[in-house]
């Protein structure tokens, strides 16, 4: 009675996306699938649903050969996933989209509401859902919507459930909750596997832990036994220091001072209501929030994308309100923005051409009108072997690089000149855990070079593992102050929820 | 989006590793290696022959009456058919100096409106305007022509100029709307073709341009020293023209890879947030390559206004050049060198298409047949490369494995 896959190999165009993999999974157990973007975690799993055809390897359930390259058989099988991204029709009720694609219940393919209704109350109760069948899924939460994906696949009837990174859209509480519901799995005798590649949350919630490096398997763990260190060295493949290293900041005088600040959103709310906070020479602040509190507009007051409609952003005690991206840039301020591939890349250009991107009007990548494409591609060089951007030129599209490596690019560009401020958003979102280390340590040596540094992350490790300060925003405001030396996840949690904390 | 047994695998990232997908982007060729802008044309073209080929034996009618007694020979006619007139079409575009005079002498204004499209799509505009700012930079030069009294050495240059101004106007117009209100220029521009071709259509009328004692829209001559002068003499009608759309060429080349405006137009064409986020002026850069963009088909106009014999100009002189050009420039995919190899591919067709028309009777329409095919397969990339089996490692750029996977 289990699922095993046996020397599934895949192959794309220049990848070897799954390397001879092999795992099991047993009713009742929880297997992480750990491993670092790119891994081949999906493509793996996308093989065992049947929507992908391995070149070799050979699906067994319950001893039985499984059809491959067919959903439905899968399905059929007892393999349920919940994708990384949703696929729910957000105009829809839950229990409409619950039934979409089941068998008809009746004839003509006619809906019957109310069995529909039942069935998805019947699930949500006896999994602590806590879902409402008649609630339109655009109106409800996406941790709730998850849940909604989680009773599509129940109502199939699975018994083997995949769970795509799961954890990645889903604030701290909501995770515990989702972990709750898994271990409800569990007990009920389904078989899980659980794609991540975080370390914590694999060590939490798995029997054991299957890593996966460049395709292939690399070993297994116990979540019993093994340190987030171990797995780390398993999925990079070498050492990782997980902990950043910083000493204790020395706050010298105020760089970034907010004053007061209001920001519209695009559909005019008022997404930052009346923000002041300052942040000085050789300290990390940290912005913690759940995604969607106004920190996205707040950055882009700041740096220049988007105009405010009251109150003061000062750099240096210079009066920024209203300067240009341009203006602010030449002052001496790094931006790395939150969405590296909508805003901080062209993703068709070069490596090169991206080095340059927000410096190529000025010397020595321009005389006058005329680019110097020799200077940008030595100095891209520099950058690539100094940030340690892999990457096998610097005249490929940067679209060829890992998101890890992308990110380096943009870090390297923002960093390699004077900074006075470093305004980092989601610095390492979607990142591998070898980038993320790098990162966090050249953001901690701006700091310590003296530069005053903002982080944004609704990862909130990320913010407790990097700042000096942490300020929590909820609905716009800021919602709490703590310091970073004393601040538990517990406090700051809660208070990224809009209760409790030491508001200043 | 019902059944999961239909969805599409999800992945951050789509497989070819590139998340740029504009359908406008992939059909206009941006993005591509050099090397591609010039095969794939090439390859269409050898296509579009082939189908041209088979259009003129189904066609021959008197073959088809004979092909119930005697199939082979009519067969052998057909054949023959297609041979005269593919010859007559090579001898036609290359085949005297007469021939490539007019292969050359077509393909100029050609080539430059077709860099004017190509530009846009560059920074992401499809300027459908060519024809407009063909006659509104046309109508500068000609009023240069016929009113300004200068020596040629100084005459020509400023009614070229004036033609770049004119037209330069009339895109950057669109441009400008399309910044300050979001206009879309697709809108604009076949607005503001319909705007100036009826406005050169009462122009002309008018006491300013109309000939003395005429009384249909139709120019005085300009002067002597406003026409361009022909290379090989007035028997011929190749003129230096041909050097301008070349020198433009090289200016676009420079202009978009080698300029830091360049960079601008590019950056903003793949991405404008990034743009934004790099501090470039988007709604100037959209102003911006919209004048150049009119101003190149301006140059277009100006070579029919001032090196058109017999020098007289009529309401029609912008022909089928505008749209030739979103051909051209699509085909080139939207590279100054492939434009001017497409410009020289459809100036020689249409060159040898008149001369296969009278000496083999096969109608010229056959040429606008294939110059819509070759477009075709173009638009269908993937048609030519699975005809032809163009290896995907050849036509694409080579992918990095950085080690580090995704
Ligand atoms: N459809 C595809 N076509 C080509 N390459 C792909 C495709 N899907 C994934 N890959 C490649 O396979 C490798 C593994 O990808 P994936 O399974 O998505 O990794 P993970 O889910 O672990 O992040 C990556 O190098 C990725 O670029
Ligand atoms: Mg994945």
């Amino acid at each position: 009675m289990t699922l095993e896959l046996r020397g599934i190999t895949k192959r794309f165009p220049g990848v070897v996306a799954n390397d001879d993999v092999s795992l099991s999974v047993a009713p009742g157990e929880i297997i992480a699938l750990l491993g670092e973007n790119g891994a081949g975690k999906t493509t793996l799993m996308n093989i065992l649903f049947g929507l992908y055809s391995p070149d070799e390897g050979e699906v067994l359930i319950d001893g039985k050969q499984l059809e491959l390259s067919n959903p439905s058989a899968s399905i059929a099988a007892g393999v349920g996933m919940v994708h990384q991204h949703f696929m729910l029709v957000p105009v829809f009720t839950v229990a409409e989209n619950v039934v979409l694609g089941l068998e008809p219940t009746e004839a003509l393919g006619w809906i019957d509401k109310d069995a529909a209704d039942a069935m998805v109350r019947e699930i949500s109760d006896r999994y602590n859902l806590a879902v409402d069948p008649d609630s339109m899924v655009e109106d409800i939460p996406v941790g709730v919507q998850q849940r909604v994906e989680i009773i599509k696949v129940l109502v199939r009837n699975a018994r083997y459930i995949i769970f795509d990174e799961p954890t990645a859209v889903l604030t701290p509480q909501e995770v515990e909750e989702f972990f709750a519901i898994v271990r409800g799995l569990k007990e009920d005798g389904k078989g899980v596997i659980f794609i991540s590649h975080k370390l914590n949350e694999a060590l939490e919630i798995a029997d054991r832990i299957v890593v996966l490096r460049d395709g292939k398997s690399v070993g297994e763990a116990n979540p019993k036994t093994a340190t987030e260190n171990q797995l780390a060295e398993m999925m990079v493949g070498r050492p990782v220091e997980l902990e950043v290293q910083k000493g204790l900041a020395e706050p010298g005088k105020v760089v970034l001072s907010v004053e007061n600040l209001v920001v519209l959103d695009d559909r005019d709310h008022r997404t930052v209501d009346g923000v002041t906070f300052q942040v000085r020479a050789n300290e990390v602040v940290g912005i913690a929030g759940v995604q969607g509190n106004g920190q996205t507009e707040l950055v882009e007051s700041l740096t220049g994308m988007r105009p405010s409609l009251a109150g003061h952003v000062f750099v240096d005690g210079v009066d920024v309100t209203e300067w240009s991206p341009r203006a602010i840039h030449k002052l001496g301020i790094a931006h790395i923005p939150e969405d590296r591939q909508e805003s901080g890349l062209v993703l068709q250009f070069t490596v090169a051409e991206n080095m340059v991107l927000d410096s190529y009007y000025d010397r020595p990548y321009s005389r006058g009108i005329q680019m110097d494409w020799d200077v940008a591609a030595h100095s891209s060089e520099r950058l690539v072997d100094e940030y340690d951007v892999k990457t096998s030129r610097v005249d490929v599209p940067v679209s060829d690089l890992s998101g890890g490596n992308q990110q380096k690019v943009i870090v390297a560009r923002e960093f390699d000149r004077d900074v006075k401020l470093v305004v980092a958003s989601q610095p390492t979102r979607g990142v591998d855990v070898g980038s993320i280390e790098y990162i966090h340590k050249r953001i901690i040596e701006q700091r310590d070079e003296g530069a005053a540094v903002l982080i944004v992350s609704s990862e909130l490790d990320e913010v407790m593992a990097l700042s000096d300060r942490i300020l929590v925003m909820f609905k716009g405001r800021i919602a709490g102050e703590f310091e970073g030396a004393t601040a538990t996840t517990t406090e700051v949690g809660l208070a990224m929820l809009g209760s409790g904390g030491s508001h200043d | 989006m019902t059944d999961q047994g239909t969805q599409s695998p999800p992945d951050e990232r789509p497989p070819n590793g590139r998340s740029f997908d504009g359908v406008m982007d992939r059909i206009a060729g941006i993005g591509e290696p050099i090397r591609r802008a010039l095969l794939l044309p090439t390859l269409a073209l050898v296509l579009a022959l082939v189908v041209g080929a088979f259009i003129i034996m189904v066609t021959d009618v008197d073959a088809w009456r004979r092909m119930g007694d005697e199939p082979l020979a009519a067969l052998g006619d057909m054949l023959d058919g297609v041979w005269v007139a593919y010859r007559e079409l090579f001898i036609g575009a290359f085949g005297s100096v007469r021939a490539l005079s007019e292969t050359l002498f077509t393909s100029t204004p050609l080539i430059l409106a077709g860099l004017a499209v190509a530009v846009g799509f560059r920074a992401g505009l499809f300027n459908i305007g060519a024809r407009g700012q063909i006659f509104v930079g046309g109508l500068f030069a000609l009023w240069v022509g016929l009113h300004v009294d200068l020596p040629a050495i100084l005459h020509i240059p400023v009614a070229v100029i004036a033609a770049m101004i004119g037209g330069g106007i009339w895109g950057g117009l669109a441009g400008l709307l399309k910044a300050r209100t979001g206009a879309h220029e697709v809108i604009t521009t076949i607005m503001l073709n319909f705007v100036a071709a009826f406005f050169t259509l009462w122009v002309l009328k008018t006491s300013v341009f109309q000939e003395e004692g005429s009384t249909i829209p139709k120019s005085a001559p300009i002067l002597e020293s406003a026409r361009l002068p022909t290379i090989f003499g007035s028997q011929y009608r190749i003129n230096i023209g041909i050097f301008i759309a070349i020198a433009a060429v090289f200016f676009v080349y420079w202009i978009l890879f080698r300029s830091t405006i360049g960079f601008e137009f590019r950056a903003a064409g793949f991405s404008p947030s990034a743009s934004l986020y790099a501090g470039m002026n988007v709604a100037f850069l959209y102003t911006a390559v919209m004048f150049l963009s009119g101003a190149l088909s301006g140059l277009a106009g100006a070579t029919q206004t001032l090196g058109l014999p017999p020098y007289t100009v009529t309401d029609n002189f912008a022909g089928n050049i505008g749209f030739d050009a979103i051909a051209l420039a699509l085909l080139g995919r939207s590279h100054p060198f492939g434009v001017l190899w497409s410009g020289l591919l459809f100036g020689a067709l249409i060159a040898g298409g008149r001369v296969m028309q009278a000496a083999a009777g096969v109608t010229v329409d056959l040429v606008i047949v294939m110059q819509s095919l070759i477009v075709i397969f173009i638009a269908a990339p993937e048609l030519v490369r699975a005809i032809f089996k163009v290896k995907a490692a050849e036509a694409e750029p080579t992918q990095v494995t950085t080690g580090w996977g995704a």
